[in-house]
This record gives C-alpha cells, sequence and structure tokens, in this order.
C-alpha cells in the first residue's frame, strides 16, 4: 500500500522547494557564481557577463539537440563533427555561390547528418552510441578531406560582423541560443512531438503500443541534434571568420556534460531545456571563472571533472532518495 | 441484453516457427460478462490476447466486431476501435502525468500537433471521476502505487469508451485490498455493458469474478463454460487433463538426523521466538499469509539478515549466525520469491546461470571448466525435465515454470543438505507446479531437508510432513501427519489474529 502524494501541490514554499530539488543545477549554478564573484572582482562585471553568455551559448545550442535525443534514451556523439563540417562548408562555398547560399547548404549538411544518424539509429537497431561514434570519426574524416587539413579563411570579413548584434551585453549568438531554448522547451512541454520524446525514453514498449511512431520519431529528434550542431558551427564560423578542421573537437563531450549536470537522464525519459539552460551556464561559469583566476589548464579540467561527479553525487541524493 | 455478442473470434490460428501457437480458435464475449480465458503457460492465452490488440496478425481467421470483420492494425487502432488491453507489465511512462498517460499517443492537438491541456486535462479528469480515482490528472505515474498505475490503464477504457477490456493476470502484483477495489471496478465495468476478457491463473479469482471460462490447451479450446455450473476440480482437469489430487506427490516419511535446529530466533519489529528443527528426508511447511513473517525467519538462518537474539544448530552443533557465504558452504540453499530479482541473470542462458553461485567449483584458476559446466547443465536439464533450446538461451525466454526449474538446478548442483523454498511455485503454470512438487518429494528421497514456504494451503499440506503456522512474527501452531488440514490451519491463523486485533 502506498499513500499518494500530489507533487505539485503544497504551500507555494514547499512548491518552491520541490521545484529546487527537481533542479538542483540551479542552486549549483548560484553557488558558483557567489564563489567566483567573492574570490575575483572582474567576474561580476557586465562585460564578463556577457562574455559568459556568448561563451556558453556555442556548447549550449548542441545541448540542445543533444537533450532532445537523451530524453529519447539516446546520445549523439557526432555533434562536434557535424559543427566541423558545416563551418567549412559554409566557408568553404562561399567563393562558388556567395554566403547566404553556403551557410544555407552548410545547415542542410548537419540536418541530412542528424536524418542519416537518426535512420541509421532507427532502422538498424544498433546503439545510437555506436552509430554517431562512427559519425564521429568518418565525419571529421570528411572534414579533413574537404578543406584539405589547413583552416580555411573567409574570403570577405564582412561575414565576420553578421553576429555582432549585441543587446546591451547580450551578443546576438546567446540570443539565439536562448531562444531556441525557451523554443524547443515550449516543444517539450506543449506539443505532441515533446510528449513523445519523453513516452519514448521513459517506457518505449509502452510508447511504442500507444501506437506512436518511435522510429519516426527518433529520426526527427536526431536530425534537430544535427541541424543545431550545424547551427553552432555556422555562428563559430561567423564569430572566428576561418573554419578549422580540428573545431569543436571534443565538444560532444562537454555537451554531454551540461546536459548531465543540469540533470537530464542517460537513460532518457527526464529532463527539460530549464535543467540544460542550468547546466550551460554552470559549465560557463567554471570554466570562465577558473581563466579569471589564472587557474592553469590541467587544474581546471581536474575542477571540471570533480564538480561533474559531485553534481551528480548532489542529483542522486536529493532526487533519488526512495529509488532502489 | 444480456447474450449480445460484442466480439467475436472466428477460427484463428497463428503459427510461429515451429510452434501452432493458434490452432482453430473460436470464442466470443459479450455485453457485460466477465469472460476468464485459462490455459496453462503457453496454451495460447497471450497470443491470442496479443491477436485481439493488433499485436500479433492471425495467418487465417476473423475478428468480428460489433457484427462487422475488423482487422486490428495496432494497439492505438484498436483502442480507439474500443478494445483495451491492459498488460501484466502495465503501458504507462511513469514521467508523464496521468493525463498524459492515459491518452498516451493519442493527446488532443491542434493541426500543428500543439497540446490542448485543457480539454486534455479536463477529458482525463471525467474519466477518473467515472472510476472513482483517488488521485488527479496532473499526478506523476512514477509516484503512484501498483494499484493506482493500473487504475491509470483502465481509465483509459473510460476516455475511449472501450467496449472490451482485457485483462492480462491483472492482480499479480496487488495486495488484497487492492485486488477487491479492482474487482468493483470490474463490476462497475461490467454494469456498463463492457465485455471483460480476464486472463489469470488464479482459480479463486476466476471463480470470483467471471461470467465464463473458455480454457485453452496447446492452442486449441478445450471448451467454455458457465461459471456457476462448474468447478475447480473440471476446469482443472480441461487444462492439464487430470485431476487437482494427483498434483501433490508426498515423499515418504523416512527421517534421517536433524539437519537444522532454530531454537529461540528473533527480530524486533519482524518475528520473535521462533523455534524449530528439520530432519534429513524432511519436508517442513511454513504456512502464514504475506507478512507474517516466514520470509524473514528463512533469511535470517541463511545469514541474509541479522538476528536480535536466539541460536542455530547444524547438524547438533551450534554455530553463530553465518554469512550467506557460509551457509552455501555448508550445504545450505535459499531459493528465493522473486526469481526474476533475486534468483536468475535473465540475459544469461541456462548454463551459466546453473553455474553461477559455484563458479569455484567449475573453475581452475579462474578459468571456467566449460565441460563440466555443460554436463551439469545437460544433467539437471533432464533431471528437471527444462524445457530449453539449449544451454545459451537466454532464460528470459523461458516460461516462469522453466525459470524456477533453473533456479531449483543452480542451487542443487552444489549438493546442498538443507534447501530452503520459498514460494516455490509463485506464477507459474499449473503443469510446472505440479513438476516443482514432485521435486520437492523426490529431493527429500533422496536426503534432503526441504523448507518450503507458501501462501497456498493446499500447496503447503499437499507437499510436506509437518506444517508451522505463523502469524505477526511468531509460530503460533505446529501440525503433523494427523491433524493437518485446512480447517486446523486456518483456525491457527485466524485465530490467531482475531486475538491480535483484540489485544
Amino acid at each position: 500500500m502506498s499513500v499518494v502524494t500530489d507533487n505539485r501541490a503544497g504551500s507555494p514554499l514547499s512548491g518552491l522547494l520541490r521545484l529546487l530539488l527537481r533542479n538542483h543545477i540551479w542552486v549549483f549554478l548560484a553557488l558558483t557564481v557567489i564563489v567566483f564573484s567573492l574570490s575575483s572582482p572582474y567576474f561580476l562585471t557586465v562585460n564578463n557577463i556577457g562574455n559568459i553568455l556568448t561563451q556558453g551559448a556555442f556548447i549550449g545550442i548542441l545541448a540542445i539537440g543533444m537533450t532532445m535525443v537523451m530524453i529519447d534514451g539516446e546520445i549523439d556523439l557526432s555533434v562536434g563533427a557535424i559543427l566541423a563540417l558545416a563551418s567549412a562548408l559554409a566557408i568553404g562555398l562561399q567563393d562558388h555561390m556567395g554566403v547566404w547560399p553556403a551557410v544555407f547548404l552548410g545547415l542542410m549538411s548537419g540536418a541530412a547528418l542528424g536524418f542519416l544518424n537518426g535512420t541509421l539509429v532507427a532502422l538498424s537497431g544498433m546503439h545510437s552510441f555506436i552509430v554517431t561514434l562512427g559519425g564521429l570519426i568518418g565525419i571529421r574524416g570528411l572534414v579533413f578531406v574537404y578543406s584539405g587539413e589547413n583552416a580555411l579563411m573567409v574570403p570577405d570579413f564582412s561575414y565576420t560582423e553578421i553576429p555582432e548584434i549585441y543587446l546591451g551585453p547580450i551578443s546576438l549568438t546567446a540570443m539565439l541560443f536562448f531562444a531556441l531554448a525557451f523554443f524547443f522547451q515550449w516543444v517539450l512541454s506543449s506539443t505532441r512531438h515533446g510528449r513523445e520524446t519523453y513516452a519514448v525514453g521513459d517506457n518505449i514498449e509502452a510508447a511504442h503500443d500507444a501506437g506512436i511512431n518511435v522510429k519516426r520519431h527518433k529520426i526527427i529528434n536526431f536530425t534537430i541534434c544535427g541541424t543545431l550542431a550545424a547551427v553552432c558551427g555556422i555562428l563559430l564560423s561567423m564569430r572566428l571568420g576561418t573554419a578549422e578542421p580540428n573545431a569543436g573537437k571534443i565538444w560532444e563531450l562537454w555537451t554531454i556534460i551540461a546536459v548531465v549536470l543540469g540533470g537530464t537522464r542517460l537513460q532518457g525519459g527526464f529532463g527539460s531545456m530549464w535543467m540544460t539552460i542550468g547546466g550551460v551556464l554552470t559549465l560557463a561559469v567554471l570554466r570562465n571563472g577558473l581563466r579569471l583566476l589564472n587557474t592553469p589548464n590541467y587544474v581546471e579540467l581536474m575542477v571540471m571533472g570533480g564538480v561533474l561527479v559531485l553534481a551528480l553525487v548532489l542529483d542522486k541524493l536529493l532526487n533519488h532518495k526512495g529509488d532502489t | 441484453m444480456m447474450d449480445d455478442v460484442i466480439l467475436k473470434v472466428e477460427a484463428i490460428t497463428k503459427t510461429f516457427p515451429g510452434v501452432k501457437a493458434l490452432d482453430d480458435v473460436s470464442f466470443d464475449i459479450r455485453r457485460g460478462e466477465v469472460h476468464a480465458l485459462v490455459g496453462e503457460n503457453g496454451a495460447g492465452k497471450s497470443t491470442l490476447m496479443k491477436a485481439l490488440a493488433g499485436l500479433h496478425k492471425p495467418d487465417s481467421g476473423q475478428i468480428v466486431y460489433q457484427g462487422v470483420p475488423t482487422e486490428v492494425a495496432g494497439p492505438l487502432d484498436a483502442r480507439q476501435k474500443g478494445i483495451l488491453l491492459i498488460h501484466q507489465e502495465l503501458s504507462l511512462s511513469p514521467e508523464l502525468s496521468v493525463a498524459e498517460n492515459i491518452y498516451l499517443g493519442a493527446w488532443p492537438t491542434n493541426r500543428f500537433g500543439v497540446l490542448k491541456k485543457r480539454e486534455l486535462r479536463r477529458n482525463a479528469s471525467a474519466a477518473l471521476e467515472a472510476l472513482g480515482c483517488g488521485f488527479g490528472p496532473d499526478v506523476r505515474v512514477g509516484t503512484l502505487s501498483v494499484a493506482m498505475q493500473q487504475m491509470v490503464e483502465i481509465a483509459r477504457a473510460e476516455a475511449f469508451s472501450a467496449n472490451v477490456v482485457i485483462f492480462d493476470e491483472p492482480t499479480a502484483s496487488l495486495t488484497d485490498t487492492e485486488k477487491d477495489q479492482l474487482f468493483h471496478t470490474i463490476r462497475g465495468l461490467k454494469a456498463r455493458g463492457v465485455g471483460i476478457v480476464y486472463i489469470s491463473h488464479k482459480m479463486d479469482e476466476i471463480f470470483d469474478i467471471t461470467d465464463r471460462i473458455t480454457v485453452l490447451r496447446d492452442g486449441q479450446v478445450q471448451g467454455t463454460v458457465e461459471t456457476g455450473e462448474t468447478d475447480l476440480n473440471h476446469v482443472t482437469r480441461m487444462m492439464i487433463g487430470r485431476t487437482l489430487d494427483s498434483f501433490f506427490v508426498k515423499a515418504k516419511p523416512e527421517f534421517g538426523a536433524e539437519v537444522l535446529r532454530v531454537d529461540g530466533l528473533s527480530k524486533h519489529g519482524h518475528f520473535r521466538n521462533v523455534s524449530f528443527s528439520v530432519r534429513e528426508g524432511e519436508v517442513l511447511g511454513l504456512y502464514g499469509l504475506v507478512g507474517a513473517g516466514r520470509s524473514e525467519v528463512v533469511e535470517t538462518i541463511f545469514g541474509v539478515r541479522k538476528a536480535d537474539d536466539g541460536k542455530l544448530f547444524w547438524k547438533g552443533s551450534e554455530i553463530d549466525l553465518p554469512t550467506p557465504r557460509q551457509s552455501i558452504d555448508m550445504g545450505m540453499a535459499l531459493v528465493p520469491e522473486s526469481r526474476k530479482e533475486q534468483g536468475l541473470v535473465l540475459m544469461m542462458g541456462g548454463r551459466e546461470n546453473t553455474s553461477l553461485p559455484h563458479l569455484r567449483l567449475f573453475s581452475e584458476l579462474s578459468l571456467m571448466n566449460r565441460t563440466k559446466e555443460l554436463a551439469t547443465f545437460e544433467k539437471y536439464r533432464s533431471a528437471l525435465s527444462i524445457k530449453t533450446t539449449g544451454p545459451d538461451q537466454a532464460v528470459s525466454q523461458l516460461s516462469g515454470g522453466n525459470q524456477q526449474k533453473f533456479v531449483l538446478a543452480k542451487w542443487l548442483c552444489a549438493d546442498p543438505k538443507l534447501i530452503i523454498l520459498d514460494e516455490p511455485t509463485r506464477g507459474i503454470d499449473v503443469g510446472s507446479k505440479s513438476a516443482i512438487h514432485k521435486l520437492i518429494a523426490e529431493l527429500a528421497e533422496q536426503g534432503l531437508a526441504v523448507i518450503v514456504i507458501s501462501s497456498e494451503m493446499p500447496e503447503v499440506l499437499g507437499v510436506s510432513h509437518r506444517v508451522l503456522a505463523m502469524s505477526e512474527g511468531a509460530v503460533v501452531a505446529a501440525f503433523e501427519e494427523g491433524n493437518m488440514s485446512e480447517e486446523n490451519l486456518i483456525d491457527a491463523v485466524s485465530h490467531h489474529q482475531g486475538e491480535a486485533a483484540a489485544a
């Protein structure tokens, strides 16, 4: 016998507390912000906050697609490579067809590769870890074939001014990140596709029995993930003015870390963009803060690794007490 | 209108590679009746049910629904047509809300796929209220008890105005109170003219709730009878082709030396002052209702739990309370109740499962001796007549009865002196039950001491030489050949509970 408690009932205070427990990452973010504000005078300045948001936005845009795929119970390791290809195409094709067609084709390459990932996962029955691991290596190879091991330079540097639009300290890139995150949060919470995403990740048998086209559904989410990786690659090419074949290397790992840090479960069925935004910002604050404190690179990595484990332990303690 | 047939299965045949799962099966469901579908595991109940829900396409034959030959394309199609299947393994998403689960995959949306949340919530509320559920549409399903989760599935019957609801072993994980509530709900559906198919192994439930019984055996219908005009013996004979009495084979009462004696074993909050002994060749039954402390006692003896007080004697000499490892080494075996969680590695084959607790017996310098392992597997496969395609067929693919036999095999191959069986036949079909009862008798005749825990009175009386009745953590009575009867057992357990309630 068990007693039912409505999770969403109760006083506003306990409701807020529960919300925080379920979204522990925001508490963690607040803590890191406080610590860095106290230890560096440069941290809590308008300029630096703007920097953090812009720096975080790149991993953030990748993390949005990754969240969709991970709530489905899958993973996409190829986002870093897709990013590099989109960025190389967007710059390399400009000589032949002009800026916007090149950008468009870059985007399409991401969508196509995402579609391919999804189709392979859905139809072959292989785990997405394997399929997209193949993608990670293969697509990176493709980038090297295309760009010939050299960084591609943009022919006209006005290209790099496209994202130089600011709302106060917030860059276009950061705005785009938040807009996309809010949009996909809305998709998750208010559309059929969003409900399907949770249903598929949570109990795939039930989803299938309920008539949800699981294969088509997964293909859509992998396509979203690939497209967003391309968006990220194009924004990066605009920011740098070059397309390096090694761009975005191991970014897929940072992306997964950000999503997991937010609280989205690797096994699927649970997560949200609110969590992912929290995870992305925490990661960005940590990197930025540690650099402001002139922390050597290897120490930075150690701290980040420790924080990741700590955040997950915290999540376990707060949210899974009753679970066995 | 009682004879109004809502769904008719006409001569359905379904063949899987090597098996004729359904052979010319016909039966019908009327409005407002509860129709039991019974049969041993593998008789074809699940296949038939899946054909109704559109999960299997029959090779021949047809389904006539509301007078029209109908093809069911899949579970969602079935649901939208008004045929609802409620699986034993619930078909829900724990992270989604009750409302979202009721309409899983069929959420009300506008043209662009945006959810109509208010409509969803309102419709779900209406369905929940019609059933009298004590929870709202916004609760996360994962926070509900199993019984309540089941209600969420049943609410789909309301939400989709189902005409036919198929229950597959609905009471498998319910308590008695929850079962009563479920039956109340089923009677409510029935009163509204819903045709209900009720699949279960539990005969008392079938005689309690159903109007007609259709018996399947080896993919064929053995007959359909009115529940009121038949009895357990008749139905059982139809299921297995023999009568109940032949189930129980008791070992010859030839007892040797005492193997285990327990003296005043106590654990605060679980059981107190439990004393008994068991001899070679003897089967000792431990009877009691769920929660009486039977499992806790044997788990403590085996060393899974720590005792507060009491003494253990092994073959006449006092020993410290052992750890499970020591118990196994001494020659004790405990076959736990939940074989899936505690007994077997489902993805492994029978060979690996059998040798798992005794890898030391099967390895030299950490290298597995495959030949020896295979020989042991073959030995028990034939000894226990386990139906499996080979040593490496994953045990998850086997029936409950065959899985249970592997659980036994893995403990038997260490050659124990005492074997403790906790609910050895729960959830397995009649034929396998009978095989396990026979095995218990054989083990005792070979000189093993056996302790059998069971909530099924006929079983515990049928296999044991002596029976201890437990209630609320204490041994309240002991019975031997001569005074062992259902009445006495019921008396002992219920009398004590009456006392406890009065005190």
